[in-house]
């Protein structure tokens, strides 16, 4: 018995079987992600809600000063607001309350990246999701509103977590959110805004 | 074991019936020749009930799938149906979802038991982990199966939850668009989480719970006293102070049942939402993506992990200290520094953390259904620095806490 095994064990070429084995389960492996590649993928925004996420368009003649609507884009909710003369000059006095006063760190397009954060300074238009975790902020336009202090210049604020944005939707220190409300691509034709539409590459 | 062979096996329908299926043998090796403390306590029923109220969960949603539509316009709809229409199907609605809130409870009990008598420690690491697996894997459980009513605290709930992945760095934002399926909680991610709901993480439950008894039987169960009862056997091989599962410790458990199902068949009668906290008003209300509740705070089992996020100022740190908040039990068994299992014979400094780990805890459970404003902040700070400083100060404490002897048999506390 022992002479035979010894003969096995010589025959057995154990590099060759290594070789095999190491060759084998890279194959499989290979092989298995390509296998769950389209499991994984399925997970995907589908055909049908990409296309249902196609731009959304509001009038803006509607909106009176100091007014917002609500619309739709993307099932997120897009604040467009009709902001007065007073709101857009008293935004540069707020600078030293804030996170990211110039929006440094914050999502929006190259063309709304300035002090008013939008296209045209009278109509802010903005993704209506806290960016801390997702809730609607509220409006609360008001100076001074009674459950936010004296002192609140107006903005927004979300019940949620307590984070307070401004009239331009730039986070105040002290808020759990740490970046502005995020604006998507948008431009005007004409009194019509156009959400989800980038004046530079088209539908986004 | 396999040694033993029964009496009954010689003729007729059980021998033929164990020559085929090792019926006899499970029993005795699983059953009646498992020996287990004599010592137990009423801490020692929860592991029986969990697997209980599993089977009531398991059974109650075959049930509710019956009739639940998935789907962003019927889900809600549907459920109404059940509550409404379907006979008993409010009933078989509200075991399950206060099912829920007492699975969490009962394994809540049961993890404190670990914790109490030191059953983490060497050599239950390993059922330790399998045990934290199905604490996870429940957690996850759970959020899919309160978004499935589709109400404005499931939507807003889900909102929240599936965001803490996006603040995950560079992949967060593509990462959240795939596990919704959508630019927004939606129809699809509805779906996706009711096949996860009903189907992947059940199963993945039944293998997890599979593990953690085999890992058991491995083991053996610790007991108040913290002492391996295996050290000492008596002339039959078997532990001295042990005895047999089957018939003592199934018909304690027996008991134990009973008590869990009056305060079960009560809570499900007379205060099914529990004053809010089983059932939350704002989900007697569709989901409306327009409309947030004006305080969104999970269920009660959440809540001290919820009050952790809202603690921290920065949203990123919130989120990556929420998770540590639940990661941080899985390395108990090697945190724990002590020389003895059980805080019967451990010192004042262990107690001491214990009791601030316990206070911590539930106050930060009461905190996460407060909303986040003035001082429910400020004392969710100081608990969370609490909580986290059980953790991580525990190699240095349980090292210098002044241990008592233990005793070599078990004793006795009635």
């Amino acid at each position: 018995m022992t002479d035979i095994a010894v003969t096995d064990e010589q025959e057995i070429d154990q590099s060759r079987r290594r070789f095999l084995t190491a060759a084998t389960v890279a194959t499989g492996a290979v092989g298995t992600v390509f296998a769950i590649t389209p499991f994984i993928k399925s997970w995907n925004p589908s055909e049908r809600a990409r296309a249902l996420g196609a731009p959304t368009e509001v009038d803006v003649t509607k909106i009176e000063p100091g007014q917002m609507v609500i619309a739709t884009w993307r099932k997120q909710a897009i604040y467009i607001v009709h902001r007065t003369p007073e709101m857009v000059a008293s935004l540069p006095k707020n600078d030293a309350q804030l996170k990211d006063p110039t929006s440094a760190d914050s999502v929006q397009p190259v063309y709304a990246t300035n002090e008013m954060r939008s296209v045209k300074p009278d109509y802010l238009v903005l993704i209506g999701i806290c960016t801390h975790l997702g809730c609607l902020p509220k409006q609360h336009f008001e100076r001074g509103d009674a459950s936010l202090g004296a002192d609140w210049p107006g903005g927004f604020f979300c019940p949620c977590h307590g984070s307070k944005f401004d009239m331009a939707g730039r986070v105040f220190a002290g808020s759990p959110a740490s970046v502005n409300l995020s604006i998507p691509p948008y431009e005007f034709r004409g009194d019509t805004v156009v959400i989800g539409v980038d004046p530079q590459k088209g539908v986004a | 074991m396999a040694t033993a062979e029964p009496a009954t096996a010689k003729g007729g329908f059980r021998a033929w019936l164990n020559k085929r299926l090792p019926v006899d043998e499970f029993m005795e090796s699983q059953l009646l020749g498992y020996f287990a403390p004599k010592n137990f306590n009423v801490w020692y029923f929860f592991g029986s009930l969990a697997l209980l109220v599993f089977v009531i969960q398991i059974v109650t949603g075959i049930f509710l799938t019956m009739n639940y539509k998935p789907g962003e316009l019927t889900a809600f709809d549907s459920v109404e149906y059940i509550m409404r229409e379907v006979e008993w199907g409010w009933l078989i609605r509200y075991m399950h979802a206060i099912g829920a809130s007492m699975f969490f409870i009962v394994v809540y009990l049961h993890m404190y038991r670990a914790l109490l008598y030191g059953s983490y420690k060497a050599p239950r690491e390993l059922l330790w982990l399998f045990g934290m697996c199905i604490y996870l894997a429940l957690m996850a459980e759970a959020f899919f199966g309160y978004v499935l009513p589709w109400g404005n605290m499931s939507f807003w709930g889900a909102q929240v939850i599936v965001n803490l992945f996006g603040t995950i760095p560079g992949i967060g934002p593509g990462l959240v668009e795939w596990i919704r399926g959508d630019y927004g909680i939606a129809d699809s991610t509805l779906n996706r989480f009711f096949a996860l709901h009903v189907s992947a993480l059940p199963l993945a439950l039944l293998l997890l719970i599979a593990l953690h008894l085999v890992a058991l039987r491995q083991t053996g169960s610790n007991n108040p006293d913290g002492i391996e009862i295996k050290a000492r056997l008596g002339a039959n091989g078997k532990p001295l102070d042990g005895i047999p599962f089957h018939p003592y410790y199934t018909l304690k458990d027996v008991v134990g049942v009973g008590v869990f199902l009056i305060a079960f068949a009560i809570v499900v009668f007379f205060v099914p939402d529990f004053g809010g906290l089983f059932l939350e008003k704002p989900n007697f209300e569709p989901a409306n993506p327009l409309s947030t509740p004006t305080h969104i705070a999970p269920v009660w089992y959440f809540t001290p992990f919820y009050a952790i996020l809202r603690a921290v100022p920065d949203q990123r740190l919130g989120a990556l200290l929420m998770g540590l908040a639940v990661i941080a039990f899985v390395f108990l068994p090697w945190l724990d520094r002590s020389p003895v299992k059980s805080t019967r014979y451990r010192g004042w400094i262990w107690k001491l953390a214990l009791a601030v780990f316990t206070v911590s805890f539930l106050a930060l459970m009461y905190l996460g259904l407060m909303p986040a404003e003035g001082r429910y902040v400020t004392l969710a700070r100081i608990f969370t620095i609490a909580y986290f400083a059980f953790f991580v100060l525990m190699p240095f404490y349980t090292r210098i806490d002044p241990v008592k002897a233990v005793p070599e048999r078990v004793t006795y506390h009635a």
